[in-house]
């Protein structure tokens, strides 16, 4: 009988341990449609940090609870993250492709009480919307506002003129460029919507347009892809390097895994942002490294896959500090401030506004060992999201 | 004196005819069952609460596909109104009282119905089906030019809504609240569009839908009842779309985009149109597949319900209500041979 006893005693022990040792994180992604291939380079990300890590992370037992929050609409994303929370009962919540549903999903977040890791979606005030939200990944003004700098102060350009795509994003590349380019002290002579995100328009027009203005630089912002290799075969019928005029752009136009099929009309394109899959430092080299070893290697990653990753680097980094109990405003006290190796170089959480302070590293396109490759022209270190330095928008509340 | 059994109105088909807004036995189980739905499962109900917008916005588009006959793909048009109504009163600080709201959204929406339909309905067929879209796109691209007022793609965050009556907190956690609105509303609406559909006035639409030319000759006013039926429709899409927006406590673009245009028409046909519980059935088979293959393989669920839906384009042209219907023929026909 008393051995009975043990036995039980030691079995519901093992079993409170086991419980005690495991984090529930739900996963949001959309993880079909136009998003999917986005959001499988987050969910990789976050896969691979958990696999190179597997003996650090020991005793404790993370698991992705993934669920797929199909489109930008909004109702989806809640209903998934609603569920992860009542049903599923999870201690974090990460993910997040598309900024609506981050913004849609504040208040529920709020009223969850969980911590919540953005991995990706950029709308710069997303952050304010709720306590809860960490932001591992960028802003939309952390590129721009570091290009629209360096575009005069490196670049020696006087004026631009800015192409983008008619979408959120692009309205707020032209804005977080253009404020700081006319602050550095050059003008921005043209600003041309470029067609909507869903269909690659034909550029020449547009193009045509900005040839005749005569700027010092061309600043583009497209959705990487399509639209990229469309742009660069425009540039180049048009003959516009010819004519003096850079082609510059955020990293965005230049996606990792996109780059390859950009062919050579592509070197020469300058871009600003906070990773590329060349970047000479020792954590990127084992992470791309790990990469090419765990899925193929063709496949490189980008931004998106270290959002995923720099993700799970920040919820492992609360399950240690926590000792597994995760309670939402301890997790927020130690990630606040919180330093770390990222392969994007070191990054840190702002302790005012839980977004990421990361370097913007400026590259240029170039042919290496028969590729395209990034190489580095100078950078800027510990860049804090402009928008909310500025107050600007709804950035200021 | 006729004999009873001459007597025409004594016909078994008359005596169907003229009864045929009688409820049915089983009618109320379909309520029942939502009912339980919300003490079964409650963490649950903001699935649900989904489930029953999009039953409400199904039946909107039955009254004008599945009894007018009217093709359209440009539905989501009202049910965006609606919730810009909703969702801009409410941001702008105007208004947010849920219910009175909700009868500005259904106002709104009937107006956009009405001018819109006055002009698409002097058309038919595939030129209608176009215009329709276009009508939606154009709406979309307005409200993404005017995103200084309508958030644009990134929406119109954190409405305030206040309390139901001064008494129900709508909780973004358990959408309690939630749920038995919009359930009230949609019960309501049903009331009212099962009264119209059964009305000389519903029976006119079908008459139209089935021979326009005969309707003409018998002297019915065809254009002045599609366009009385268009904006009905259009009214209760727009409570649908305000419902979304007081649920979700949001409003983006896609309240007016193709996709949800496309999905409520899918949901219909795969209930089957022009049979009222058509919409209950297409959502509950639609949606409630989605939900739980989303869960259990996220990357891959549609494959499963492209499967579905394949099955029934190909054998059951009625949609699943269409199945039940011809079992239930067949049923009878061994029955009663004759």
């Amino acid at each position: 009988m008393k051995r009975i006893i043990g036995a039980t005693a030691s079995f519901l022990l093992a079993i409170g341990w086991a419980q005690a040792q495991e984090v529930k994180v739900g996963v949001v992604l959309p993880y079909t449609g136009v998003g999917a291939e986005l959001a499988q380079q987050q969910d990789r990300g976050m896969e691979l940090y958990l696999k190179m890590h597997a003996d650090m992370i020991k005793p404790y037992k993370i698991t992705l609870i993934k669920r797929d929050y199909k489109n930008p609409g909004g109702a989806d994303a809640k209903i998934a993250v609603q569920e992860l929370l009542t049903q599923d009962k999870v201690d974090i919540l990460a993910g997040w492709n598309y900024s609506p549903n981050a913004i849609a999903t504040a208040p529920l977040v709020t009223a969850g009480k969980k911590l919540a890791v953005i991995s990706n979606a950029g709308t710069a005030h997303i952050t304010n919307l709720s306590p809860y939200y960490v932001r591992v990944s960028f802003s939309m003004w952390h590129a721009g506002y570091a290009l629209g700098d360096a575009a005069v102060k490196q670049l020696k350009a006087k004026t631009a003129v800015v192409g983008y795509t008619d979408f959120p994003p692009g309205k707020d590349m032209l804005a977080s460029f253009k404020r700081a380019f006319e602050a550095a002290g050059g003008i921005v002579i043209d600003e041309i919507p470029m067609g909507s995100a869903g269909a690659v328009p034909d550029f020449t027009p547009f193009f045509q347009r900005v040839k005749d203005k005569k700027p010092d630089v061309f600043f583009v912002f497209v959705p990487g892809g399509d639209h990229t290799t469309a742009v660069i075969k425009t540039y180049n019928a048009l003959s516009m390097r010819e004519a003096g005029i850079k082609l510059i752009g955020p990293g965005d136009i230049t996606q990792d895994n996109k780059l390859q099929a950009m062919g050579p009309g592509a070197i020469g394109l300058i871009t600003m942002h906070h990773y590329n899959a060349d970047l000479d430092n020792p954590e990127n080299k084992r992470f791309v490294a790990a990469w090419k070893k765990e899925y193929g290697p063709d496949s490189t990653p980008d931004f998106m896959a270290v959002g995923g990753y720099d993700a799970m680097a920040a919820i492992v980094h609360v399950v240690k500090a926590l000792n597994g109990k995760i309670d939402v405003d301890k997790a927020l006290e130690v990630l606040k401030g919180w330093k770390y190796d990222s392969p994007r170089g070191p990054i840190m959480i702002d302790p005012q506004t839980r977004d990421i302070v990361m370097n913007e590293y400026l590259s240029e396109v170039v042919m290496k060992d028969g590729k395209l490759a990034q190489k580095p022209l100078g950078r800027i270190e510990a860049v804090k999201d402009p928008c909310k330095s500025l107050k600007i928008g709804p950035c200021a509340n | 004196m006729i004999a009873p059994a001459l007597n025409p109105a004594l016909h078994p088909a008359a005596l169907a005819f003229a009864g045929r807004h009688q409820p049915r036995v089983w009618e109320p189980i379909v309520w029942i069952l939502a009912l339980v739905f919300y003490f079964a499962f409650p963490n649950h109900l903001g699935f649900g609460t989904e489930l029953l917008i999009t039953i409400l916005f199904a039946l909107s588009l039955d009254l004008v596909l599945g009894y007018a006959g009217i093709v359209t793909l440009g539905h989501a048009a009202f049910f965006g109104v609606g919730a810009y109504t909703v969702g801009m009163l409410a941001y702008h600080g105007f208004w947010n009282e849920p219910i009175s709201s909700l009868m500005l959204a259904a106002i709104v929406a009937a107006l956009v119905g009405l001018g819109s339909g006055l002009v698409l309905l002097r058309t038919q067929g595939l030129t209608l089906l176009m215009l329709s879209l276009c009508t939606m796109a154009l709406l979309e691209e307005a409200a993404n030019l005017g995103h200084e007022y309508t958030g644009g793609f990134d929406g119109l965050a954190s409405l305030p809504i206040p309390k139901l009556l001064g008494l129900f907190e709508f909780n973004p956690l358990y959408p309690r609240t939630q749920y038995v609105y919009v359930l009230t509303v949609l019960f309501i609406s049903f009331l009212f569009i099962r009264t119209v559909v059964y009305s000389p006035f519903g029976q006119s639409l079908t008459g139209i839908r089935e021979n326009t030319l005969r309707m003409h000759a018998v002297g019915s006013p065809v254009r002045a009842r599609l366009v009385t039926c268009y904006t009905i429709s259009a009214a209760i899409a727009g409570i649908a779309g305000g419902l979304w927006a007081q649920a979700n406590a949001y409003v983006n673009l896609t309240t007016l985009g193709l996709d949800r245009a496309a999905m409520v028409l899918i949901v219909l046909i795969l209930g089957g149109c022009g049979r009222m519980y058509g919409a209950f059935v297409g959502a509950v088979a639609y949606m409630v597949l989605a939900h739980f293959l989303a869960k259990l393989y996220p990357t891959a669920w549609q494959l499963g319900l492209g499967f579905l839906l394949v099955v029934i384009a190909l054998f059951a042209r009625n949609g699943i209500l269409g199945i039940g219907e011809a079992l239930l023929r067949r049923f009878r026909a061994k029955r009663m041979p004759r």
